[in-house]
This record gives C-alpha cells, sequence and structure tokens, in this order.
C-alpha cells in the first residue's frame, strides 16, 4: 500500500515538532526515517500509525484519507521501541491476539488461528518459543515475536520505532540483515525510524532525513551518500571533512587539486575515502604531515594534521585500503601530499 | 561454617524481627487461643452455636465482604482516574483518599451516621426518593466498611497503574481490538491482583473494624451486631471465655479467607506469566 503525506504539521506547545511534511511513499518500498533524536521521526511514524494525531495535514493511505480514521481501522503492524508485548500472555497468545479479537464474523477458527500463528512463528525462526512468557526473553526474540505479532493481521503498512534500538551491536547486525530478507519475503510497504545512520544504509531502500521537523533529503542510500542536498545531510551521512574558503582553505585546496577559480559554495566537504595520500616530491613545502593512523578492518583511517595559515593546526581524516597503506610505509610524522578527488560545495 | 551474606547485619535484623513477631504478634494471639483453652469442646460448642453469635458472625462477614467488593471497584476508578486523566485539584483530591487512615474511627462513624440517618442530609433523600434506610440498618455497616476500605484498594492499584506500559494498549489497538476488549484483555489481567491485595486488606479490615461502624449499625441483636461489638458485650458481661472463644473463631476464620484471597492472587499472577 502507499502512503502519502500531506502538509503534515505537529505541535507541542511552542515547539515545532513537525512542519509541513510532504512525503509520498510507493508500495513495497523499505523506508528509513532518519535523523537526530528529537527531530519528529517517532512522531511522523505515529502520526502515519494513527496513534498521534496531526494539527494540520492529511495521512492518505493508497490514496484514502485516514486522517481521522483511529488506529485498529488503519490496517497497519506497528512494532514498539521496547516492544509492548503483552507480558500476561504467552508468546502465542500474543501473536494470536490480532485474531482473535477480530468480530466473529472475520474470526478464524481456533484451528485456523493456530496453523497460522505457527506458519509466523516458523517465519522469525522461534517456534520453540510458543508457551514462554515475554519476561523469559532476550531483547532479539522480543523484538522478533513482536514483528510476528504485528504481521498476523496482515497489514498493509509495517511500521518500525527504533527496531533495533534497545539491542546490543552483535544482534543488531543480524536483525539488520534479517529484516532486509523479510521484507523481501513479504514486500510489505515499511518505514521504520532510526537514529543511526549506517542501520538506514543498510537496511533501507529509501531514506528520509529529517531536522528540526523538516524533510532534508529522500532518496536511495546512493543518493544520500553520493549527492547530500545541503550541509546537514552531508554531515549526518558518514565522516566528512569540512573545508571552509573564508578560512584561508583556498590556497591549500588549489594545491591539492581542487580548482576555486569558479567556487561552487563556501564550504567543501571531502569524504576521508576521497582524499588520495601520497608521498610528496618536495617534502619539505608539504604542509602535512601523518599524525596517527588507526586500523579499521579493510580500511586505515589516516589523521593527518596540516598547519593553518593562521598558526593553527587542523585535523583531516583520510581513508585506504589496507594494501595500499603498506605500500606507501609511511610512519608517524612523515610529511605527505593530499590529492582531493572530489569534494561536496555548500553555502 | 557460618554462610555469609553480602549485606551485613542478618543475625541482628532477623532477631528483631523475631523478637517484634514475637512480643507484639504472637503472645498476645497466643494468650487468646490459650485463654479459650479453659473452655471445653462442649462449652466452646454451645458459644458457637448460639443464635446471635451466629447472626453477628454473618453480619462481620457478609458485610465485609460486600463493602470490599464495592471498594474495589471504586477504588480501581478512582486510582485510573488520578493516574490516567490530568484534572484540576488532583493533588487535593489525592490527598483526600488518605483521610480515611488518618481519621480517628469514631469520627467517622459519627458523621456517617449524622448523615446517613433518616433525618440526615443523604439519608432523608434517600429515605424519599428509594424508600431504603441506610443507618441503623445492616446497609449502614457495609456505608462505614467502604469508606474505611477504599483508601486501601486506591494506594494498592495506583502504583501498578502508574507502571503500566501503555504502549500496550497502543499495540492492542493496532491489532484491531477495541477499547473494551483492550480494556479486558490487556489492562484488567495486569492490574487484577493488585486489585485483589486491595480487596484482601480492605475486607480484612473491615471484618475487624469497630469504631467507625458501632455508631451508624444500630447494634440491633440478630440483625445488625457485628462481632467486634458482641465481644465487647461479652467482656461487659465478664464473660473472659466467650469472648475469648469468639474471638479465637474469627481469628481462624479471617487468616483462613486471607489464605484463600492469596492463593487466588498467586492463581492469577500464574495464569497472567507473572510467576
Amino acid at each position: 500500500m502507499s502512503i502519502t503525506l500531506n502538509h503534515i504539521s505537529k505541535r507541542f506547545g511552542n515547539f515545532a515538532a513537525l512542519d509541513n511534511i510532504n512525503l509520498e511513499i510507493p508500495e513495497g518500498e523499505l523506508v528509513a526515517l532518519l535523523g537526530p533524536s528529537g527531530c519528529g521521526k517517532t512522531t511522523l511514524l505515529r502520526i502515519i500509525a494513527g496513534l498521534e494525531q496531526a494539527d494540520r495535514g492529511q495521512v492518505l493511505l493508497n490514496g484514502s484519507d485516514v486522517t481521522d480514521q483511529p488506529v485498529k481501522n488503519r490496517q497497519i503492524g506497528f512494532v514498539f521501541q521496547h516492544y509492548a508485548l503483552f507480558r500476561h500472555m504467552t508468546v502465542f497468545d500474543n501473536i494470536a491476539f490480532g485474531l482473535r479479537v477480530k468480530s466473529r464474523k472475520e474470526r478464524p477458527s481456533e484451528a485456523k488461528i493456530q496453523e497460522k500463528v505457527h506458519a509466523l512463528l516458523n517465519l522469525v525462526q522461534l517456534d520453540w518459543l510458543a508457551d514462554r512468557f515475554p519476561d523469559q526473553l532476550s531483547g532479539g526474540q522480543r523484538q522478533r515475536i513482536a514483528l510476528a505479532r504485528a504481521l498476523a493481521v496482515e497489514p498493509s503498512v509495517l511500521l518500525l520505532d527504533e527496531p533495533f534500538g534497545a539491542l546490543d551491536a552483535s544482534v543488531r547486525k543480524d536483525l539488520r540483515l534479517w529484516l532486509r530478507h523479510l521484507h523481501h519475503e513479504l514486500n510489505v510497504t515499511s518505514i521504520f525510524v532510526t537514529h543511526d545512520q549506517e542501520e538506514a544504509m543498510e537496511v533501507a531502500s529509501q531514506i528520509v532525513v529529517l531536522n528540526h521537523g523538516k524533510i532534508e533529503q529522500k532518496g536511495s542510500p546512493s543518493e544520500i551518500y553520493d549527492s547530500p542536498n545541503n550541509d546537514f545531510v552531508s554531515r549526518f551521512i558518514g565522516h566528512t571533512n569540512v573545508f571552509q574558503l573564508e578560512q584561508g582553505d583556498s590556497v591549500w585546496l588549489a594545491g591539492a587539486g581542487i580548482s576555486i577559480n569558479d567556487p561552487k559554495g563556501i564550504i567543501a566537504h571531502v569524504r576521508p575515502h576521497n582524499i588520495q595520500v601520497e608521498k610528496p616530491q618536495d617534502p619539505a613545502n608539504a604542509p602535512v604531515y601523518l599524525k596517527d593512523w588507526q586500523h579499521l578492518g579493510a580500511i586505515i583511517r589516516l589523521e593527518l594534521s596540516k598547519d593553518g595559515t593562521n598558526g593553527k593546526a587542523t585535523t583531516i581524516f583520510a581513508e585506504m585500503p589496507n594494501e595500499q597503506f603498506r605500500e606507501l610505509a609511511l610512519n608517524k610524522g612523515d610529511r605527505v601530499s593530499l590529492h582531493i578527488k572530489h569534494a561536496h560545495w555548500f553555502n | 561454617m557460618p554462610q555469609s551474606h553480602i549485606m551485613p547485619g542478618f543475625r541482628p535484623t532477623l532477631g528483631f524481627t523475631l523478637f517484634y513477631l514475637a512480643l507484639i504478634v504472637l503472645i498476645p494471639l497466643s494468650a487468646l487461643v490459650f485463654k479459650s483453652m479453659q473452655l471445653s469442646l462442649d462449652q466452646y460448642w454451645d458459644i458457637l452455636t448460639n443464635a446471635r453469635v451466629q447472626a453477628s458472625f454473618r453480619v462481620s462477614f457478609v458485610s465485609a465482604l460486600i463493602a470490599a467488593g464495592i471498594a474495589a471497584l471504586f477504588g480501581f476508578i478512582i486510582a485510573w482516574t488520578l493516574v490516567r486523566y490530568p484534572f484540576p485539584g488532583k493533588r487535593l483530591f489525592d490527598a483526600l483518599i488518605d483521610l480515611p487512615f488518618a481519621l480517628p474511627t469514631a469520627v467517622a462513624g459519627i458523621v456517617l451516621a449524622a448523615i446517613y440517618e433518616p433525618n440526615g442530609w443523604i439519608g432523608r433523600i434517600v429515605m424519599d426518593t428509594l424508600g431504603v434506610q441506610i443507618a441503623y440498618k445492616p446497609l449502614g455497616i457495609v456505608f462505614a466498611l467502604i469508606f474505611i476500605g477504599l483508601p486501601f484498594v486506591v494506594r494498592t492499584v495506583e502504583p501498578v497503574l502508574q507502571e503500566f506500559d501503555t504502549a500496550m494498549e497502543e499495540a492492542a489497538a493496532s491489532l484491531g481490538a477495541n477499547r473494551l476488549q483492550t480494556f479486558i484483555r490487556i489492562i484488567l489481567p495486569n492490574i487484577l491482583p493488585a486489585t485483589l491485595t486491595g480487596f484482601a486488606l480492605a475486607f480484612a479490615r473491615g471484618v475487624g473494624e469497630y469504631g467507625s461502624v458501632i455508631f451508624i449499625a444500630g447494634n440491633m441483636p440478630y440483625v445488625s451486631e457485628i462481632v467486634p461489638l458482641l465481644i465487647i458485650t461479652k467482656l461487659e458481661q465478664y464473660d473472659y471465655a466467650g469472648a475469648t472463644a469468639i474471638g479465637l473463631t474469627m481469628l481462624i476464620i479471617s487468616f483462613l479467607l486471607l489464605l484463600l484471597v492469596n492463593a487466588l492472587q498467586w492463581w492469577v499472577r500464574r495464569c497472567s506469566g507473572q510467576l
């Protein structure tokens, strides 16, 4: 089911949580609402679900206006940040809940419910936990049960609030991949909220970057990473070096291979992997030296120090593959020359 | 080798607890048992099968049961209102709940009697409209016991409601449950054990309540005479053995009922996965 948001605004007192949000999500996408905490992403998700009312604007599901429909009529599956499993029910009863509260006409027979719940438990690979209570499960298990419970009512939209937020790092990694596969299998339009850009890049097919209640950029992970719309998105997604032209970086940037005759802005953002580090031909005049470096697995991160024009040193980060770093055979304190392959310009 | 504990002071605190329990609870209660032993079983039986004594047991336990039931229902609603909704004067209202704890029970009894008697403020209205007399009837006892029992329920249910994760309600709604289904299937099972505790406390207090009841009960033998009053009456007639026999029986019945309520609580908790 496609989701359309028209001019959604929401205020909490004097604080504008959401300011005129317009968004179109086609059917079958797996969308990440990404932003720093307090940017309004969870509020937006709750408004789509009907758990919260917007002050202004419309929510359309599959083209029909559901703005005034309560959550129970919207056919959405919602997975809560802390799962909100029913503590007094077994895992089985939790998943069966959505089927058992249906009106007598729509309610499937008990045998059908059994069958369906076990199918869902198999889908989340936890069939052996059917008779346990939520308090007896680990975080990752609860998360998957919460998902199975939401899927039981065959929602046309799946909404997940910080689905991996409360899990430890290794479980989170597994679940991300698993969620992607699951979405592939079910192909139900899904939106999840996250503040973790890595998670958004890894899981989502589309990313919506939010800040201060506004959409900063919307696009595929590649679009967001490779061509950020503005200063905020560029800083928020991945690492970046920031050079400000007015601080006298222009001469140096020119030396590093970036033309500043026709500047496209006043701030240049350079991704660490877009900086090529070379042995200088004239070490005495090279303005940059290697201060330190960190081994990040396949990649080495170099911490470079550049003498500023006003005497202040600035730190620049560059990244390169392991082998390349070994070939360069650099030591701490060695002078290097830089070549910037690509920069994003902002005003 | 003595077992070592992480928390120091196990022995003095256990010693103090046992000493306290013995001095304040066990010795007086065993004195009760001891005193009643002066009676032979036949005498004991005679006292208990006396029609007036049996009537008073019925009055005490039935009215305490009804009152605790009503207090549980109303207390739940009050706790719900206090936890869920903001309204002006909420703090004041919240403080008023505890008043029956603090008020001398005799004062409460006199006030209740004055209001609910046939010529009293509310008593007159009820008398005129429904033709029902509250004070000086068994109904009056129930009214007094509700007054006394209510704060027990409110104060046990309130913290549990505060801790209740409202996301569970949202989850139920998102799964298609209507409000009634959400309440019955999600909220109630989580709050029921606390409500039962409140009920048990209100009931236990109600069975033993004396001060607030005697002013409103009318104290008619066979009709509205409560067990504690009968005990006092026996004492005033220097019938110490009779008084202790009734006292002991009351102790045993109360103990058994509390055990029953606890078992019920345990069963509810187990059914709802809280054990």
